[in-house]
């Protein structure tokens, strides 16, 4: 039996450094189906975006040195992110840039690099997602926003201090 | 007056590392300069000039004993940064369930044929 959404909302951000994040999320599947579904052009348009989303380009060029570009269009607005493959041991790990293309271009070499490493133990897959950003200046540029610093105090110890003084 | 992008608001005021650690350090008590110098590993002024960000922007409250100055965290100053961090884990989750959907979906029988 299969059963949809038991594992819904159960993803986990923590903070490992200044400039990192790890993402882990357990899904009930092999881990070459899951490094499919993050590789394969026909499958990374069924989930990555929105349910609303439509899809411009979606573009992956699966080789080490290799470039992927997504574009989606949501709102009337268009979403762009586009990198390199850097590393591709699938189906338990691959490395890859990522950079949104609503702001300025540091150049590829600034960009942010994403980690995934798929774990897979009696057919549960975890996915750890680690993404560092790469330069002072580009980390700065998104603290500039007044959002990412939140996310750089330790989730665990915010919320202890919220609850207890609020 | 020149604003100064580093203690305008919450936010900004904990984009700075050592200020993180400070508010760890005071963590759910109240503490003294003298402590919080003891657990983070800063000097006394730098511990001082980052407690004076800290208080401008309502993230730590004061209150004064005779000698001593106890340090303690403002919770509800800490609530929009809290919130955010749950909003980008929440664009994350939705992101994650829809793969999650489909992983179901490529695994389950034909059901309809």
């Amino acid at each position: 039996m299969t059963s949809i959404g038991n594992r819904h909302g159960s993803a986990v951000i923590t903070l490992p450094s200044d400039t990192d994040y790890l993402v882990t999320r357990a899904f009930d599947a092999p881990a070459k189906l899951v490094f499919d579904a993050l590789t394969t052009p026909e499958l990374v348009q069924r989930w990555w975006g929105f349910e609303t989303s439509e899809w411009l380009v979606c573009e992956i060029d699966l080789r080490v040195g290799g470039q992927w570009r997504y574009v989606i269009r949501e709102r009337d607005m268009e979403v762009g992110f586009h990198g390199e493959y850097r590393e591709l041991n699938g189906p338990h790990r691959m490395v890859w840039t990522e950079m949104y293309e609503g702001v300025p271009d540091p150049g590829p070499e600034n960009y942010p690099v994403c980690t995934a490493t798929l774990d897979e133990v009696d057919g549960v897959t975890t996915m750890t997602l680690h993404v560092r950003h790469t330069s002072k200046e580009e980390r700065d540029a998104v603290l500039a926003t007044g959002m990412e610093s939140g996310m750089q105090v330790s989730y665990d110890r915010l919320e202890d201090l919220v609850q207890q003084a609020a | 007056m020149a604003r100064t992008p580093t203690t305008t608001d919450a936010f900004s005021a904990v984009a700075e590392a050592s200020r993180r650690d400070l508010l760890d350090a005071i963590g759910t008590g109240e503490v003294t300069v003298g402590e919080l110098v003891d657990r983070v590993g800063l000097s006394q002024p730098q511990v001082s000039k980052h407690l004076g960000v800290l208080r401008a922007v309502g993230l730590v409250l004061v209150r004064v004993d005779g000698r001593h100055h106890w340090y303690r965290v403002n919770g509800p100053e800490l609530q929009p940064i809290h919130d955010w961090v749950r909003h980008f884990e929440r664009t994350w989750n939705t992101r994650l369930d829809r793969l999650d959907d489909l992983l179901a979906e490529l695994q389950a029988p034909e059901e309809r044929p």
